[in-house]
C-alpha cells in the first residue's frame, strides 16, 4: 500500500514507540500534522517551539527513551536551537522534526525558510534532510537509534513539504546499519585490569561520577563499587541521584558550588576514578591545578571526552554498565587500606558541612528546598531552571535516585526547568514532578502555563523570588564591586499568583518561613498544576564557592 | 606540526560542511582540502592539511571520527605515503623569456597546456617541495595566476578502505584486538 511521506513519517513514529510529541503545527509541517490526526500519538500543542524542545527533552531525560518535538520551518525550527543545544551539551536523547520548504525552492530565500541543517549542525549529534520519500523509513530508524544509543543526543530531521505529499510503498527497515556509527560499547580488558591494578595501589582514592553514568543506567554497578571498596564517591550536577546522598561514602556535588569535603578530596586524592563525566570547568576549576597529585582513570563511552581538556592515566572506552561490571570483578574491600585519607575526609565533613543561615525569620531558599526534599521523602523528579536556586536545589535536596535531576548543566538554559518538568510528568505519570524555578528563569518560558493546565499535568512550579537574576547579583556583588547592572528584577516582575490563575492553574503566594510547610503540602495535595511563590531573602548568595579561575580547594563560604 | 588526514566519508550532501564544522569550531585554519569519490562511488575520501597543536588535532581527529557520515579518520602523517599536488600557473612569457621557461618546465618534468604571445600555462604535478621549488624559479617572469588543487595522499604499504581493519583512530579500542591499540593507549597512558 502506498503512503504519503507525512503519513510514513507518522507511522515510523508510531512504530518507534512514541507516546508523545511535543509542537506546533504551520505552514510546511501541514501535511504532516494532517497525518497526525488519525494516529494514537498523543499530540501536546506547546505554546513556543523553545517549551516543545525543553519538554521532550525532560521526557527523554526522565525515561532514558528518546522525547520527540515537530514543529514548522523557518521560525519555528530557529526556536527549537535552544532546546537542541541544552540537549546536546547534557547528552539527552532527542529526535526534532522541522517542517521545511519544498526541495524545489530551497536555496531561495522562500517564506519560512531557514537553513535549519546549517544553523543545527554544532547543536546536534546528527541531523537529515529529507530529500526522497523512500528514504523516510531509515532515515526515523537511524535518527531513534543514534538519538538513544553511544553518548545519546538530539537528532533533528528537516522534512521539505513536498516529501511529505509525494507517495511511496511502506517499509519498514528491519535492521538499522550506519557504515560510520559503532557506539563502542564493551570496554577494553586490558585497560579495566590496568585501572582495577591504580586502585589497588592507590591510599586516597575518589571516584567522580557524572551524567554518563546515569545515561548507561549503571546506578547498581556505582553502588556496587562504592559498598565493595568503600572508596568515597561525589557526582557532577548531571550524576546527582546516581548515588543516594544520604550515604555515608557520599561526598556529594563537587565543583565550583560542591561541597568543601568533595573538592578537598579531588584535590587531595592520589586516584581520581573519573566515571561518565567529562571534566567541565565549572567542576575542575583551574584546569592546571586539579587534582595535582591524582593518577586520573577516565571511563565514557565518548572517545573524545578522553583526554579533553585533561591527561588521563586509564582511558576506558565503553559502555559504563559493562565497564564497571567488569572493575567490579577485580576491586576489593579498601576500608582498611585507605583509612588514614577516610578519616580525613569524614574530618572535613565535620568541620566542613553544607550550613545557611538560620538565624533570622527570613525564607531562605535552602530552607524551602530541603522542605520539599523531605516532604517528598527525596522521591520527586526535580527539574530546574537555572542560577542560585539551580545550586541550592542540588546541594539541599538529596537525591537518592538516578533520573531524578533534570538540570540544564552544561549549556545553563535558564527556563529549561518548567518545559522539561512537563515532559518530565507526562513520561512517568503518578510520580510527584517538581520544578524549582527562579524568578528570572521562570519568565522565560511561563508560557507553557497554559500547556500545562490544558492537558492537565500535575506538575508543581516552586518560585524562588528574589527578585533578581540572583547568581548574576552574586557575581557582581563579590567581582564587580556591588554595580548591579540589569540584574534587578524586582520592580518589573509579575504578579505570579495571578498569571498562574489566569492560566487556570492554582497559585500559593508564600511570604512567612512557616508558611513554607503548609504551601508545599498543599501544593502537592492539589492534583493540577500549582504555582508557588516564595518569597525568598534577596540579597543571599550560594555558598560554598570556588571562584572562577581558582583551584578547587580555594573554597569562599559565608562568615 | 603539518598533519595530512585521510576521511573517508558518505558521499551525502552537507558532509563537507560537517567536516570543515569542527576545524572552524576551534579556529583551525585548513591548509588544504581535496575530496572526490572514491572506487565506491557512494564513499568520497577527503586529504585534509592543517597545521595545528597535536592536542587539538587528536580531538578533531576524534571528533571527525564521532560525525555519522565520517567512516572512517587516518593520519596519515607518520604513514611512508605517496604524496602529489597538482598546480597550473600561467606565467608571464614573452619572446626573449620563453625559452628559460621551458627549460625550467622541462628539468621539473612539468608540461606547457597553452601558449599565447603573452604568457605559457603551466601543467605541474608533484610533491609539494617539488612544486614549491619550480614555482619559486618561475616567479621572477611574474606569475599572473595560480591554481594548486591541494594535496592528495596513499599509504605505500596499506590500503585504507571501509571494510579494512585499520590504524587506531577509527577503530574500538575494546574491539580491536590488535597490537598496534594496545600499544597506542600505553603510550598514551
Amino acid at each position: 500500500m502506498k503512503l504519503t511521506g507525512a503519513e510514513t513519517l507518522i507511522r515510523c513514529l508510531e512504530m518507534e514507540g512514541v507516546e508523545y510529541v511535543f509542537g506546533i503545527p504551520g505552514g510546511a509541517i501541514l501535511p504532516t500534522f494532517d497525518a497526525l490526526y488519525d494516529s494514537k500519538l498523543k499530540f501536546i500543542l506547546v505554546r513556543h517551539e523553545q517549551g516543545a524542545s525543553h519538554m521532550a527533552d525532560g521526557y527523554g531525560r526522565s525515561t532514558g527513551r528518546p522525547g520527540v518535538c515537530m514543529v514548522t520551518s523557518g521560525p519555528a525550527a530557529t526556536n527549537t536551537v535552544t532546546g537542541l543545544a541544552t540537549a546536546h551539551m547534557d547528552s539527552a536523547p532527542m529526535v526534532c522534526i522541522t517542517g521545511q520548504v519544498a526541495t524545489t525552492v530551497i536555496g531561495s530565500d522562500a517564506f519560512q525558510e531557514a537553513d535549519v541543517i546549517g544553523i543545527t549542525r554544532p547543536v546536534t549529534k546528527h541531523s537529515y534532510l529529507v530529500r526522497d520519500v523512500k528514504d523516510i523509513p531509515r532515515i526515523v530508524r537511524e535518527a531513534f537509534y543514534i538519538a538513544s544509543t553511544g553518548r545519546p543526543g538530539p537528532v533533528l530531521i528537516d522534512f521539505p513539504v513536498d516529501v511529505s505529499r509525494a507517495e511511496a510503498e511502506f517499509i519498514f527497515p528491519d535492521k538499522v546499519s550506519i557504515r560510520g556509527y559503532h557506539p563502542v560499547t564493551d570496554p577494553d580488558y586490558a585497560q579495566v585490569e590496568k585501572a582495577a591494578e591504580l586502585i589497588r595501589h592507590s591510599k586516597r582514592p575518589c571516584l567522580y561520577v557524572g551524567g554518563g553514568a546515569v545515561g548507561s543506567g549503571a546506578q547498581k554497578e556505582v553502588v556496587e563499587l562504592v559498598e565493595k571498596t568503600g572508596i568515597p564517591i561525589t557526582t557532577t550536577v548531571l550524576g546527582l541521584g546516581i548515588f543516594p546522598e544520604n550515604h555515608p561514602s557520599s561526598l556529594r556535588m563537587l565543583g565550583m558550588h560542591g561541597t568543601h569535603y568533595a573538592n578537598y578530596a579531588v584535590q587531595g586524592s592520589d586516584l581520581l576514578i573519573a566515571v561518565g563525566a567529562r571534566f567541565d570547568d565549572r567542576v575542575t576549576g583551574k584546569i592546571s591545578m586539579f587534582a595535582p597529585h591524582a593518577k586520573i582513570i577516565h571511563m565514557d563511552i565518548d572517545p573524545s571526552s578522553i583526554s579533553k581538556t585533561i591527561r588521563v592515566d586509564a582511558p576506558i572506552v565503553g559502555d559504563i554498565k559493562s565497564t564497571l561490571r567488569e572493575l567490579n570483578k577485580l576491586v576489593k574491600d579498601k576500608r582498611k587500606d585507605i583509612k588514614p585519607w577516610l578519616d580525613q575526609i569524614a574530618e572535613w565533613k565535620k568541620k566542613h558541612p553544607l550550613k545557611y543561615d538560620q538565624s533570622d525569620d527570613m525564607i531562605r531558599q535552602q530552607y524551602v528546598i530541603e522542605q520539599i526534599g523531605e516532604i517528598t521523602k527525596h522521591k520527586a523528579v526535580v527539574t530546574t531552571g537555572v542560577g542560585q536556586h539551580q545550586m541550592w536545589t542540588a546541594q539541599w535536596y538529596k537525591f537518592m535516585a538516578p533520573r531524578s535531576m533534570l538540570t540544564s548543566g552544561g549549556l545553563g538554559t535558564m527556563g529549561y526547568g518548567f518545559p522539561a518538568a512537563i515532559g518530565a510528568q507526562l513520561g512517568r505519570p503518578g510520580e510527584t514532578v517538581i520544578c524549582i524555578d527562579g524568578d528570572g528563569s521562570f519568565q522565560m518560558t511561563m508560557s507553557e502555563l497554559a500547556t500545562a493546565v490544558y492537558y492537565k499535568i500535575p506538575v508543581k512550579v516552586f518560585i524562588m523570588d528574589n527578585s533578581h537574576h540572583g547568581m548574576v547579583r552574586q557575581w557582581q556583588q563579590l567581582f564587580y564591586r556591588e554595580r548591579y547592572s540589569g540584574s534587578q528584577l524586582g520592580p518589573s516582575n509579575p504578579d505570579f499568583i495571578k498569571i498562574a490563575e489566569a492560566c487556570g492553574a492554582m497559585g500559593i503566594e508564600v511570604r512567612e518561613k512557616k508558611e513554607v510547610i503548609p504551601a508545599i503540602k498543599k501544593a502537592l495535595a492539589h492534583d493540577g498544576p500549582v504555582v508557588v511563590r516564595c518569597l525568598v531573602a534577596k540579597m543571599d548568595n550560594v555558598y560554598p564557592m570556588v571562584p572562577a579561575g581558582h583551584a578547587l580547594d580555594q573554597v569562599m563560604d559565608m562568615a | 606540526m603539518n598533519h595530512t588526514i585521510a576521511v573517508l566519508v558518505e558521499n551525502h550532501f552537507g558532509v563537507l560542511a560537517r567536516v570543515s564544522g569542527l576545524f572552524s569550531a576551534r579556529g583551525f585554519n585548513i591548509d588544504s582540502l581535496t575530496v572526490g569519490e572514491t572506487q565506491d562511488p557512494a564513499v568520497s575520501r577527503m586529504t585534509i592539511v592543517v597545521n595545528g597543536d597535536e592536542r587539538v588535532l587528536d580531538q578533531i581527529m576524534k571528533q571527525l571520527d564521532k560525525l555519522v557520515d565520517v567512516i572512517k579518520v587516518v593520519d596519515l602523517t607518520k604513514e611512508e605515503t605517496i604524496d602529489r599536488e597538482l598546480v597550473l600557473a600561467k606565467v608571464k612569457a614573452s619572446a626573449a623569456s620563453r625559452a628559460d621557461i621551458i627549460q625550467i618546465v622541462n628539468t621539473f618534468r612539468a608540461k606547457i597546456v597553452d601558449v599565447n604571445p603573452h604568457s605559457m600555462t603551466i601543467e605541474v604535478t608533484g610533491t609539494e617541495s617539488k612544486l614549491d621549488a619550480m614555482l619559486e624559479l618561475l616567479r621572477p617572469f611574474g606569475i599572473d595566476e595560480l591554481v594548486r588543487t591541494g594535496l592528495i595522499s596513499v599509504v605505500r604499504k596499506k590500503i585504507i578502505s571501509c571494510g579494512e581493519p585499520v590504524p587506531e583512530q577509527n577503530s574500538h579500542p575494546a574491539k580491536s584486538k590488535s597490537k598496534k591499540v594496545k600499544e597506542a593507549k600505553a603510550s598514551e597512558a
